[in-house]
């Protein structure tokens, strides 16, 4: 799991990445830069992934493969798998693409 | 009780889509058992989100557990979703009460009398009301003395009258279908959504929709990460681009799974633009 996250927290701009458990949002696996609070971002994010799907479900589109929460400084990316989801706070100028790879990347390893 | 968990848990193993679970997660809570309650809760919301009493059973779960802000947002989806849920209505008066807003409390309470005429227990959650002792719980075992967190605003914000709805995206790419814009309380105030079936869904997404919004500041804000200004998404069948053309405002883009979300992040920038734009005029 620990590899899993380094391909994420590699990319530049990435203040760090976590293995998520959807039902109940606790932390798996964490690598994180000091400052962040690992549990309270695996809740936050649980939270929201829960509420995304059910309004992705009305609207027909399905579950999430990836989402992506744009703020005034940084950004949660988000790619859900199997009960758990892999999660990362970044800078707010990191490139998305970049990181979306290594999270689908870091899924299949981890999941 | 016990039996009754135990038969309840062997019927809704054989046929995990049956609403079972309602009475399974009932029977749970009842018993104080409330993270197995929670859990069949969610696994039931998950197969049935559309259905009320789901969020009901899960307001009731949290407000035992005390996530009042949470147990309201799940009484205000019931009641989005069927108007006329007596349950969730008395759940919303009770949490109205308990932050001190008497005039909405009695407000929840006297539609629920509608709806239920011949309920005394409303009667008597009135007049408790109006004496200052406040409504029964409608959670039996809740406790009662912690002080509720402040919940949204049920008050109707201004809508203005006489929308000309189909004009808000008038010109853009795409504005007959898969563009709706919702005021805070998830009300539509323009544009529709269809799903691939072809069934109006527009009503069911708007209401989940404000609850994404509030968890997606929320986020935002404990994370310090300052004040959100979107949301994408690729989902299995499609993509999503959310964003918030005003403060009160919360416009939704849904296209196929080929748009991309940098085209469609651009989409919705200049439906945000028409929309705050729109919004203005009215």
């Amino acid at each position: 799991m620990s590899k899993a996250l380094d391909l994420v927290t590699r990319v530049r701009g990435v203040r760090g990445a976590m293995l998520v458990s959807a039902e109940d949002g606790l932390v798996v696996a964490e690598q994180l830069m000091e400052g962040i609070k690992g549990p309270a971002v695996a809740a936050l994010a649980a939270s929201l992934a829960g509420r995304l799907r059910r309004a992705m479900d009305a609207a027909g589109t399905g579950g999430a493969v990836f989402w992506h929460l744009q703020a005034e400084q940084g950004a949660l990316l988000v790619v859900p798998g199997s009960g758990l989801l892999v999660v990362a706070v970044t800078e707010p100028d990191v490139n998305i693409g970049l990181v979306r790879l290594e999270l689908l990347r870091a899924a299949e390893t981890a999941l | 009780m016990a039996d009754d968990v135990r038969a309840l848990s062997a019927q809704l193993a054989q046929d995990p889509q049956s609403l079972v679970f309602l009475g399974l997660g009932e029977a749970l809570r009842r018993k104080g058992q409330l993270e197995a309650a929670l859990r069949v809760a969610m696994n039931g919301l998950e197969r049935h989100p559309h259905l009320a009493d789901a969020h009901d059973l899960l307001a009731r779960i949290l407000t035992d557990k005390h996530d009042y802000e949470r147990a309201f947002d799940e009484w205000d989806m019931a009641v989005r979703i069927a108007p006329h849920h007596t349950g969730a209505l008395k759940g919303l008066a009770f949490l109205y009460f308990k932050v001190g807003d008497v005039a909405q409390a009695e407000a929840h309470l006297e539609q629920a009398r509608k709806v239920e005429p011949d309920d005394p227990s409303i009667d008597q959650a009135i007049a408790m009301m109006r004496k200052g002792v406040g409504p029964p719980s409608p959670v039996p075992g809740a406790a009662a003395s912690i002080a509720a967190p402040s919940p949204p605003s049920a008050a109707p914000s201004p809508v203005p009258s006489g929308l000309d709805e189909a004009r808000v995206f008038a010109g853009l790419e795409g504005a007959n279908e898969g563009l709706l814009l919702i005021d805070s309380a998830g009300r539509v105030l323009g544009g529709a959504l269809r799903d691939k079936a072809g069934s109006d869904v527009t009503d069911s997404v708007a209401a989940y929709l404000a609850g994404v919004s509030q968890e997606a500041a929320r986020t935002a804000k404990l994370l310090g990460l300052g004040a959100w200004n979107g949301l994408s998404a690729e989902g299995q069948h499609g993509n999503v681009h959310l964003a918030h053309p005003t403060a009160e405002a919360l416009l939704l883009v849904v296209r196929e799974r080929g748009m991309p979300l940098g085209r469609l992040a651009i989409l919705a920038q200049r439906a945000s633009t028409m929309a705050r734009r729109w919004l203005e005029q009215q």
